[in-house]
């Protein structure tokens, strides 16, 4: 037997918004073919792994694909007209992180642009005796990974703790730097918990000492504000798809004055910085998503804020239960909560069957034995962190789906609760309770 | 393609056996809250028949799924049989485990053989040791 999943997109009326209604065609080769059609709403809230395409720069990215196809470096007026287009761009997402267009190098996403931008400090600082690196404990993998193989290449990393709240401050940062310290990488808001970083207080610090700064702002940029230069960074990675843009496209923001390493050797392409022929119509939906992202930023965080609040309000009152994070200094997007005395992939499975779209940092979730470590860095013990859900809402996120959220998640908890050998000795109090 | 299998998604939302007896002759309990897995396994012995069995299980889907399969497995058999039972032939009714998801169907073996276990010892029941190997463990701490 095979299984075929058609997703088709029908508008519905639903106030301006669509939502997606999949349709789940499963093909039984003995019986014949059979068909069964199962129809119901998706609520989207995994917003943090990925976003859908918005019109717009769906939109904007067409005529790079048909009409304006030259090559960037093409001398033609074909490749020209393309050259014109990707330099418009670049202005386009300059503007919006208030730093020169020839401070901006395309890549191929966040991960690439925090390898490039981490090696490369590291190469440099190197050249001048450097060999120290400060980062914290919950660093996307992005940069957790690039660091682990600079210790074995004989850095010395610096992993700064992040408290229960999930935030370092500058004071860790100031006390961390040594006249050897090559990089300061710390990023601008947690992509599991959603904390948000004193950046412009640690760019203040670097900038003091002399060290240069670099920040992963994946989740951050087109969500709330961004100023490379009002926050003294450095160098900054963002990418598309986390505001609507699309998948396998991001930049890399680095200062003038900063000498930027290859990571890609090849072709001239971004002032020798990046080889590899420009991505053209995914730039250009790039820059469209964040003018679009940036135009509505206010609007869309107070909706989701408010949104947020409720489903704190509601998580929270789920006995043994906990808000991951600092409440306040948080996007207003993603909630990570653990539920004590449940798996979270239990979870997971449980609210898709109810068509809600989650993630969760526990162990199952991400093939290893361990939870997440940005939930073991809070402090959590490992048999809470493996009971975690992450709700990430996008502008698309309704009241209607909220509450649809806190009916449900009540009630699944309480269901694999009650199947737990771990909540029988919790409530038996064989156990303490830890939440 | 998903996941899960189909079987294995069936038994995951609607598990056979799930609960606890009372009145049970044996009790397993194997796995670690830190590694995200634990199954507890209740059997009711009637004449060396597997008459009754229920379980609790805090893990994943494959965890839960694994539990009622290996629990439906078992039930009716003599208890000769529940101790041949393989995490292979867990898996294979499920119709497969994902790789790094077999540990799941090691653990409901082994959650068996560890009520069996208890059952022996608490009805003063001889047998040989070596029958019930020290489970591994899926991690140090």
């Amino acid at each position: 037997m095979w299984i075929e999943k058609n997703i088709v997109r029908k508008r519905l009326t639903r106030r301006g918004t669509h939502c997606i209604i999949p349709l789940v065609l499963i093909h039984t080769k003995l019986l014949g073919i059979k068909i069964v059609k199962e129809t119901r709403k998706t609520i989207y809230v995994d917003n943090a792994a990925t976003t859908a395409m918005s019109e717009r720069a769906i939109k904007a990215a067409l005529p790079y694909m048909q009409e304006v196809y030259g090559n960037p470096s093409s001398l033609h007026t074909v490749g020209q007209v393309a050259k014109e287009a990707l330099e418009a761009a670049r202005e386009r997402i300059a503007a919006r992180l208030n730093c020169d267009p020839r401070e901006v190098y395309f890549t191929s996403g966040g991960s690439e642009a925090d390898n490039q931008a981490i090696r490369s400090a590291a190469e440099n600082g190197l050249k001048r005796g450097k060999k120290h690196i400060i980062s914290t404990a919950f660093e996307h993998h992005a940069v957790l990974h690039t660091l682990k193989k600079l210790e074995r290449d004989g850095f010395e990393v610096t992993y700064l703790p992040v408290g229960e709240k999930g935030i370092v401050t500058k004071e860790q940062v100031e006390a961390a730097i040594r006249p050897d310290t090559a990089l300061v990488t710390i990023m601008f808001a947690n992509n599991e918990i959603g904390t948000i970083q004193p950046i412009a207080e640690i760019g203040a610090v670097c900038k003091a000492k002399g060290v240069p700064f670099h920040t992963d702002a994946v989740q951050a940029v087109g969500h709330i504000p961004v100023d490379v230069k009002a926050m003294n960074i450095d160098m900054l990675s963002l990418s598309a798809h986390k505001f609507h843009g699309p998948k396998g496209v991001g930049a890399l923001y680095c200062r003038r004055g900063l000498i930027l390493n290859n990571l890609i050797d090849g072709g001239a392409q971004e002032r020798g910085k990046r080889a590899g022929t420009e991505n053209l119509p995914w730039i250009v939906a790039m820059a469209e998503a964040l003018d679009e992202a940036c135009e509505s930023m206010d609007k869309v965080a107070a909706k989701e804020r408010k949104l947020l609040d409720k489903l704190i309000d509601g998580l929270t009152k789920i006995p043994h239960s906990k808000l991951n994070g600092d409440r306040e200094k948080r996007l207003p997007s993603i909630v990570n909560m653990c539920f004590e005395g449940i798996e979270g992939e239990g979870l997971l499975l449980h609210l898709d069957d109810r068509g809600i779209c989650a993630s969760s940092g526990s162990a199952c979730t991400s093939g290893s034995l361990d939870p997440s470590h940005v939930l073991l860095s809070l402090g959590l013990p490992h048999e809470v962190a493996h009971g975690s859900l992450r709700i990430s809402l996008s502008e698309k996120t309704t009241s209607a789906d909220v509450d649809a959220i806190l009916k449900a998640v009540p009630e699944v908890v309480a269901y694999l609760r009650n199947m737990s050998p771990v909540w029988e000795a919790l409530e038996k109090g064989e156990k303490p309770h830890l939440l | 393609m998903a996941l899960y299998s189909e079987k294995v998604m069936d038994h995951f939302r609607n598990p056979r056996n799930v609960g606890k007896l009372d009145d049970a002759d044996g009790i397993g309990e194997v796995g670690n809250a830190r590694c995200g897995d634990i199954m507890k396994i209740y059997i009711k012995v009637e004449n060396d028949i597997i008459v009754d069995v229920k379980f609790n299980t805090f893990g994943c889907g494959s965890a839960i799924a694994s539990s009622s399969m290996a629990t439906e497995m078992i039930k009716g058999k003599h208890i000769g049989e529940a101790l041949e039972l393989t995490n292979k032939a867990v898996a294979e009714a499920l119709d497969g485990l994902p790789a790094h998801k077999m540990h799941c169907s090691v653990l409901a073996e082994e959650a068996i053989r560890a009520a069996i276990k208890n059952y022996y010892d608490t009805h003063g029941i001889s047998y040989d040791p070596a029958m019930f190997p020290e489970p591994h463990d899926e991690e140090e701490e």
